[in-house]
């Protein structure tokens, strides 16, 4: 069969597979030359399985994301459900930036959705409008989570607020036109997290040691 | 046609450069080295640079055979830094323009490093590599600004070296760097650290406390028990620092990939100190081999903190128009690279 590649990212490449007959999306992990050879095995078992147990954490707790089929770690594949009328939000916020309506209404569902994953313990770790979905052709929409081979399960407070800082940082450098976007968020990321106020305040020394890093040239 | 002389000194290198439109007439440098076991404090580095730096400034003339009369713009090391030593550098900087009747610019350090690279590398519009004892960025150009898109989120990799070197009291000559690289070439057993890829961001401080623990496990705090591998066997400082550098330029060389499939980059550019260090340069260039793209690197004489990178983005700021009043003739010990407008043309955007 040919694959059709649909992304190359930095790590992985997405294609159009089959699993058991199933059409399914097989991401497969690149083998790194440039670290050592060790190193890189480990990297890409522990990713494969952050991919595995995130995605099933985020299904169990209402959050749509990609149903895992199979993980497969000597040929660095997961098969896994694919999203065929997709987009990405950050292909969507840029489409709609002058509707000030559903910009409202897609930060709603991103707090709403960080705030959902933050309250189960789940750390996504790349925290971007890539690695959010939506498919539009509903009237409404669901966000769907992806992309979670950073991601880890964590109680603390630090790792939520680094979370944090992360989106922060990637909404700054992929919407610099739409400042708004955070803070919005962060209204909404309130409303479903029972603890956030904690939280929020680690994120703000995260992002404090961030300023006062630039100590020594 | 524009001279210009550039003062730098915002960590514990002093070091004063000339440039003629781009052509290095002169480029000196002392460093502040201490013993084994200690780092560089504020107070003796900037005594260090007061007492270095009129005979730099006498060399650099002599080796550029240029008269102040001929120098069109004085600039020096607005920050980050540490506070004292930008001091002591900035107040002979505005001395000697004062003395000299010139103008004074003052120049962000991430800047100068990231116009030397590009002046001596010719790398167009590539992604930025800045790695030094201070900073650890990963930086691209859009719209008039270099933008940050990765960063430490706390400590600098260069400070996780150096502060590494003072654990195992290896020599800080010439810098604690270098001689973790000659020991890590000697390396061979790998010692798994934690591996903290945050997004773009990378994080050292964990990795920083556990290298200390396997080094020292006899130092490991009370609270933590210790491995029966710890007790067994001590590692050796070659595996050690092998270990370290492998864990910590693949996170590097990680992020980077990632900023540069973001924007779309075929090009690398590595600044700062911890950029001349050949096994960083070695695993970048395997990672731009496989993706297509060019890796650019400067050797010690650019990459570690100097004056004529200060003199050559002073140069860049002159000639497309910027001015400082002395009253903006400051220094600060915070000055992020994001900053800076810059009005000269960088790359084909």
């Amino acid at each position: 069969m040919t694959e059709i590649v649909l992304k190359q990212g930095a790590e992985a490449k997405l294609y159009i597979g089959n699993y058991n007959g199933t059409i399914c999306l097989v991401k497969e992990r690149f083998v790194k030359n440039y670290r050592l050879p060790e190193l890189d095995k480990t990297l890409s078992k522990q990713r494969i399985k952050a991919e595995q147990k995130s995605a099933k954490r985020c299904k169990d707790c209402g959050i749509k994301a990609p149903k895992i089929f199979h993980a497969d770690f000597k040929e660095r594949k997961v098969y896994m459900e694919y999203f065929d009328k997709a987009i990405t939000v950050k292909d969507y916020i840029i489409e709609i930036q002058k509707d000030e309506e559903q910009i409202k209404l897609i930060c709603q569902r991103i707090g709403n959705v960080v705030g959902k994953m933050h309250e189960n313990n789940i750390i996504h770790g790349d925290l971007t409008t890539s690695n959010m979905l939506i498919d539009k052709n509903e009237n409404d929409y669901e966000l769907i989570m992806i992309d979670f081979g950073l991601s880890s399960y964590s109680t603390s407070n630090e790792d939520k607020g680094v979370d944090l800082y992360v989106l922060e940082r990637a909404l700054i450098s992929t919407h610099s036109n739409l400042p708004q976007l955070f803070d919005e968020i962060i209204v909404h990321y309130k409303e479903s997290y029972q603890a956030s106020d904690e939280t929020i305040k680690r994120f703000e020394e995260v992002r404090a040691r961030g300023r006062k890093r630039t100590m020594i040239g | 046609m524009v001279i210009a002389i550039g003062f730098e000194g915002s960590a514990n290198k002093i070091g004063i450069g000339i440039i003629r439109d781009g052509e290095v007439l002169a480029n000196v440098r002392k460093t502040y080295i201490t013993p084994p076991g200690s780092g560089f404090l504020p107070k003796e580095t900037a005594e260090h640079h007061r007492n270095q730096v009129l005979g730099l400034i006498r060399e650099a003339l002599d080796v550029s055979k240029i008269y102040p009369n001929e120098i069109d713009v004085v600039c020096y090391t607005k920050g980050p830094g540490m506070a004292p030593p930008l001091l002591a550098v900035a107040i002979v900087a505005r001395t000697i323009a004062q003395l000299w009747n010139k103008p004074i610019l003052g120049v962000n350090h991430c800047i100068g490093h990231i116009e030397m690279g590009r002046l001596i590398t010719g790398a167009q519009n590539p992604t930025v590599l800045y790695v030094s004892g201070g900073n650890t960025q990963v930086i691209a150009y859009s719209n008039k600004r270099y933008r940050i898109f990765g960063e430490t989120i706390d400590i600098a990799i260069g400070n996780c070296l150096d502060r590494f070197a003072r654990v195992i009291k290896i020599s800080n000559d010439p810098s604690p760097g270098y001689n973790i690289e000659q020991l890590a070439k000697k390396g061979k057993k790998y010692y798994t650290l934690p591996y903290a890829v945050k997004g773009m961001d990378v994080s050292f401080s964990g990795i920083l406390s556990e290298i200390g623990r396997k080094a020292l496990p006899q130092k490991a705090t009370k609270k933590r028990k210790l491995d029966q591998e710890d007790v067994n066997e001590l590692p050796s400082h070659e595996d050690l620092c092998y270990s370290l550098q492998e864990t910590i330029f693949a996170m590097l060389v990680e992020i980077t990939e990632r900023a540069m499939a973001h924007c779309g980059s075929n090009e690398v550019l590595i600044v700062g100190g911890v950029g001349c260090n050949e096994r960083l340069q070695e695993m970048m260039g395997i990672m731009c081999e496989e993706r297509g793209a060019k890796l650019f690197a400067t050797d010690e004489r650019f990459c570690i903190d100097n004056g004529i990178m200060i003199a050559h983005a002073g140069y860049e700021m002159f000639r497309t128009g910027t001015r400082m009043k002395w009253n903006d003739a400051t220094i600060t010990q915070r000055f992020r690279t994001d900053e800076v407008e810059i009005n000269w043309e960088v790359g084909k955007v």
